[in-house]
Formats: C-alpha cells, sequence, structure tokens
C-alpha cells in the first residue's frame, strides 16, 4: 500500500480500528470488575464502541447512509432520555430493558439478513445459515425473555412463579420445535414463511422460559439473558463475516455467564435451580407454609415503641431491603442513624448481597445518601453481631431475613444465606403490609415473640421515628 | 472448511477464554455494573445493523428491519453504558473498608489504586 493510495475506506483500516476497539473491551471488563477503576474501565469501553461505529460507518459495503442516521438518532435520543430519568431504584429492569432491545437487535439484524440472502440462490453458505438461523432464535429468546424479566422487575407482571400442569413438556416441545426448524430450513431449500414460525417459536420460549422464575431470582436471569445476547451477537458476526461483532460477542457472552455463576453463588443457588427451581417446589410450598403459621400472631408496635427502644440502645443494625429503595427512605434513614448516634448508639448497615433487587442495590442508594462506608457491612462480617444487638431494624427487607432459609428444607429459598436477624435481641420490622416477599413466600420472622411489626410507607413510618426520637 | 471461517473459529475461541478470565473475583457490590457494562458491548451488534442497511442487495423491507435494528443497538449501547455510569458515580471516592491507605485524602487513595491496578 502506498501513502497515495491509502484511503480511510480500506479494509485494513477499519480492521485496525477494530483491534484498538477489541483491546479496549477487554481492558474496559477487566477495569469494571475493581472498585477503584470500575468507572475508568465503562468509559474505556465506550470509547472502544465509539471507533468501532465511526470505523464500521466507512465501510465500503455501505452506500446508503440516512436510514442509519435515522436509527442511531432515534436510539440515542431513547437511550439517552430513558438512561437519565430511570430512577436508582428502577435499574435492574432498564438493564433487562436494554439487554432486550440488544437481543431484539440481533433477531432483527439475523431477519433482515436471511430476507436478503434467500432470493439470491446458492448465496447463502452452510456457515452463514447456520449462524443466521442460531443468531435469530437466541436473540429472540433474549428478547421475549428480558421483556417478561423488566415486567416482573416493575410489578406489570406478578413476580411469583408463574406455573402449570404440563409446562416442562410445553417447552421441551417448543425447543424441539425450534430445532427441527434450523435443521430443516438448513437441510432443505430457504424459505422465508418457515423463518418466521421459527422466530416466534423463539419468541414465545424466551416468554415460557422466564414466566415460572421467582422475582428474587430475577438478576441472575437477566445475567444469563445478557451471555445469550453477547453469544447471538457473536453469531451474526460469523453470519457478517465481522470480526469485531465475534469478538465483543463472544467475551460478553463467556464473562457474562461466568457472572451468572457468580452472582447465583452469592445466592447459593445453581442456574439450573432458578430456571427450574420453581416446578414443584413452589406449587406445594406456599399453601403448606401458609397452614403451618396459622393461629400464630404478628405484634404490631406504635412509633413511640420503636422509638424509645431504638433511643436507649447501645447497638443497632439497620438492615435496609427493597422497600427502602422503593419509598426512597435513603437520606431519611440517615438523618436517623445521625440522630442515634449522637446519642451515643452504635449503627451500622447489614448489606444482604441480593437485598434489593440487584447485587450492590443497597450499597449504590446508601451511597447516594452519604452514609460513611465504614458503616456498611457485609453478610459475612455482620451476621456475628447480631447477637449482641440491641435492635435489628428492618426497613423492607424480607426474604433475606428469612430464617426458614436455615431451617426449612422445603421452602423455595432453603439454602440461600441470609442475615441472622432472629439472632438479635429485639427485631423492628417496617413494612408496608403483611404481603409475602418477592419470592412469595411467608417469613417467620414476623411471628417470633422478639418481633415487632411497624406498618406503613418506609420513608413516612422513618421520618415519624425520627421526630419521635428527637423527643425520646 | 473455508480458512475464512477458521480464521473466524480461532478468534471466537480465543475470545470466550479471554471473557473468561478478565473477570475473576469480582466484589457483589459490583455484579450489577459490571453486568450493565457488558450490557451495553454487546450493543456492539449495532455494527451489524449499520452494514445491512447500507448493503447494496437490501431491499426495503429488509431495511426497515434493519433500520429498527439500528435504533435498537443504538438504545442498548447508548443507555447501557449511560446507566453503568450513573451507578458507579455512586461509587467515587469510595473505598472499601479493607483497603483503607494512610491517606486521609479520598481522590488521592482512589488514584494510587488506580496506579497499583494498573501495574
Amino acid at each position: 500500500m502506498t501513502l497515495a493510495a491509502f484511503s480511510l475506506r480500506d479494509p485494513n483500516f477499519i480492521d485496525a480500528v477494530y483491534i484498538a476497539a477489541a483491546i479496549l473491551f477487554i481492558l474496559g471488563i477487566k477495569r469494571l470488575s475493581h472498585p477503584a477503576t470500575a468507572r475508568q474501565g465503562n468509559t474505556l469501553a465506550s470509547i472502544g464502541m465509539l471507533i468501532a461505529i465511526v470505523a464500521t460507518l466507512l465501510d465500503r459495503e455501505i452506500v446508503d447512509y440516512w436510514q442509519i442516521a435515522v436509527g442511531i438518532a432515534v436510539g440515542t435520543v431513547v437511550g439517552v432520555v430513558s438512561a437519565r430519568a430511570v430512577k436508582m431504584t428502577a435499574m435492574p429492569q432498564m438493564v433487562a430493558l436494554f439487554n432486550g432491545v440488544g437481543g431484539g437487535a440481533v433477531a432483527l439484524v439475523s431477519t433482515a439478513e436471511y430476507h436478503r440472502l434467500a432470493p439470491l440462490a446458492g448465496d447463502m453458505s452452510v456457515k452463514t445459515a447456520v449462524t443466521i438461523l442460531l443468531s435469530t432464535v437466541i436473540g429472540a429468546v433474549s428478547f421475549s425473555g428480558s421483556l417478561i424479566a423488566f415486567g416482573k422487575l416493575q410489578e406489570v407482571i406478578t413476580g411469583r412463579p408463574i406455573v402449570f400442569p404440563g409446562q416442562k413438556a410445553v417447552n421441551m416441545t417448543l425447543l424441539g420445535g425450534i430445532l427441527f426448524l434450523v435443521v430443516y430450513l438448513l437441510a432443505g431449500p430457504e424459505s422465508e414463511t418457515l423463518f418466521v414460525v421459527m422466530l416466534a417459536a423463539a419468541l414465545l420460549l424466551g416468554f415460557m422460559l422466564i414466566i415460572p422464575v421467582g422475582g428474587a431470582d430475577m438478576p441472575v436471569v437477566i445475567s444469563m439473558l445478557n451471555a445469550f445476547t453477547g453469544l447471538s451477537a457473536a453469531g451474526s458476526g460469523f453470519a457478517l463475516d465481522n470480526n469485531l461483532l465475534i469478538i465483543a460477542g463472544s467475551l460478553v457472552g463467556s464473562s457474562g455467564t461466568l457472572l451468572t455463576v457468580l452472582m447465583g453463588r452469592a445466592m447459593n443457588r445453581s442456574l439450573a435451580n432458578v430456571l427450574f427451581g420453581a416446578f414443584g417446589a413452589a406449587v406445594a410450598g406456599p399453601a403448606g407454609d401458609a397452614a403451618a403459621l396459622d393461629g400464630r400472631v404478628v405484634r404490631e408496635a406504635t412509633v413511640t415503641d420503636v422509638a424509645t427502644m431504638l433511643a436507649y440502645a447501645d447497638r443497632v443494625i439497620v438492615v435496609p431491603g427493597y422497600g427502602l429503595a422503593v419509598a426512597q427512605a435513603q437520606h431519611t434513614v440517615r438523618e436517623l442513624a445521625d440522630l442515634l448516634e449522637q446519642r451515643g448508639v452504635e449503627v451500622s448497615y447489614a448489606i444482604h448481597p441480593v437485598a434489593g433487587r440487584m447485587p450492590g442495590h443497597m450499597n449504590v442508594l446508601l451511597a447516594e445518601a452519604d452514609v460513611p462506608y465504614p458503616q456498611l457491612k457485609e453478610m459475612d462480617e455482620i451476621n456475628p453481631e447480631f447477637p449482641q444487638t440491641d435492635v435489628a431494624l428492618v426497613i423492607g427487607a424480607n426474604d433475606v431475613t428469612n430464617p426458614a432459609a436455615r431451617s426449612q428444607q422445603d421452602s423455595p429459598i432453603y439454602g440461600m444465606p441470609i442475615l441472622d436477624v432472629d439472632k438479635a435481641m429485639n427485631v423492628v420490622v417496617l413494612k408496608r403490609s403483611m404481603n409475602p416477599g418477592f419470592a412469595g413466600i411467608e417469613n417467620e420472622l414476623y411471628y417470633d415473640p422478639k418481633t415487632v411489626m411497624l406498618f406503613g410507607d418506609a420513608k413516612d413510618s422513618v421520618s415519624k421515628l425520627v421526630t419521635e426520637v428527637k423527643n425520646a | 472448511m473455508s480458512s475464512l471461517l477458521l480464521t473466524e473459529l480461532l478468534i471466537f475461541v480465543l475470545a470466550v477464554f479471554v471473557g473468561f478470565e478478565v473477570i475473576s473475583k469480582v466484589p457483589t457490590m459490583l455484579h450489577t455494573p459490571l453486568m450493565s457494562g457488558t450490557n451495553a458491548i454487546h450493543g456492539i451488534i449495532l455494527l451489524g445493523a449499520m452494514l445491512v442497511v447500507g448493503a447494496e442487495t437490501t431491499d426495503s423491507l429488509g431495511q426497515v428491519l434493519a433500520t429498527i435494528g439500528v435504533a435498537f443497538g443504538t438504545i442498548n449501547v447508548v443507555g447501557g453504558f449511560l446507566v453503568t455510569d450513573r451507578m458507579l458515580e455512586m461509587f467515587k471516592g469510595r473505598r472499601k473498608p479493607g483497603e483503607q491507605k494512610g491517606s486521609k485524602d479520598d481522590s488521592k487513595a482512589a488514584k494510587t489504586e488506580e496506579k497499583q491496578a494498573r501495574s
């Protein structure tokens, strides 16, 4: 290549930029996994993406730009507005939604590519056909599955597992049907009608796979679907002969798979347990639990009772959960904690790895309220401290405090590590109502004789407590 | 098997291994931001969508589909990176209790840590 012949549209130039982008992605993911460098990692990855997009625009195969401009403009506006407008509490469902559109994009690209190549007889190699079909299926599963995950987290649909008899058989039939269509489309002539049938079946499969999953397991599921989308993007890379798509897609596919395993481990749940745990267990579970708890009573306390208990305690552990996030009570809780500390009470926060709807959810919320970092204690660190604690103040946390996880083998959450709140001398639970938590199971803690309940919106209750503690 | 396919398979296999190796021992606190960040990276499908839209042989139906694909991919990329940044902004200037250094200055300590992480 002489200098005069050098062109920005040279495929070699584009590939060189792709190498730089791939390096930035790898460094980005690496840095994202360490607290001190995480934000920088995200920035590096986004720079990688930007240069990759610009380089691709130079590709010789692109002859028409206006649709690209329209698509990017619309996508940017929607992306920026939704990312900025979303509340910290709704972050998990936002991630699910972004993952969903990613999967949707893969399915759309593959469908458009199939539609483009199908009429051109003999133009579709086996490799292209295989990868187009597989990335369509995986992308579509990820798309519809993510939408269900979003619906469950947003509580548009119930967070409880939805199960019906023969569900497993239906799913297996769907999966079998899809695989049959893939093989048939590979071996037989190209057929856009059958392709659409396969696409529809894949969308249905994504829906069916996620509805039986309980809301509390959603983070693990979103992480799994994230890995799926990555893998399907890599598949598109093979179909379009684009190396960067292969690299970025498979990076996300494998790191996402590992992250899913890590998340499951933090909750002591295997992936199989998350996906298929609802079958059998949850059907029998709730009915039995309710009967066992019949006849037991819950003690309700007044604000003044609780305020006195807190004000004269030596040591208080705050156990925040999703209720705190929904009520946006983090600032008020901080105010209460400051007030107690002024009175000489030792206050710390017990952070369960999956409290809220996502790992790290509580850290983010409390950090927003400027809670001093050393006061946030992780589960293993704080659990031995509960027996020496006067009051455990549970604010909108439920399943992560349920002693059934330790004792009841038939409970759907059996084996999940929990905060040993029941070992504290007194337990105060701030809760909206007696409704069961996200996992849809009763919490024995509420029936414990040393537990008192304070019903109402978390922020409202805490601000009343602030007033009362001032008077105490 | 064509040599192109072999090259692509090689790239795929290597990238899969890098993906597994690059994240190890992630603190729970970072699980969500990491998921969200990698989520943004698979928005790379945007490149594929652009290539299909722009191709000469794509007819109008294909262009409509792929244009929606471009929009979806862009939402994935832009939204994904921004939302991750918002999450990580919350950790700004904070340290893990175990990583405390002598210095009281948070930003200084963060920089030292960064340097250590790099080396």
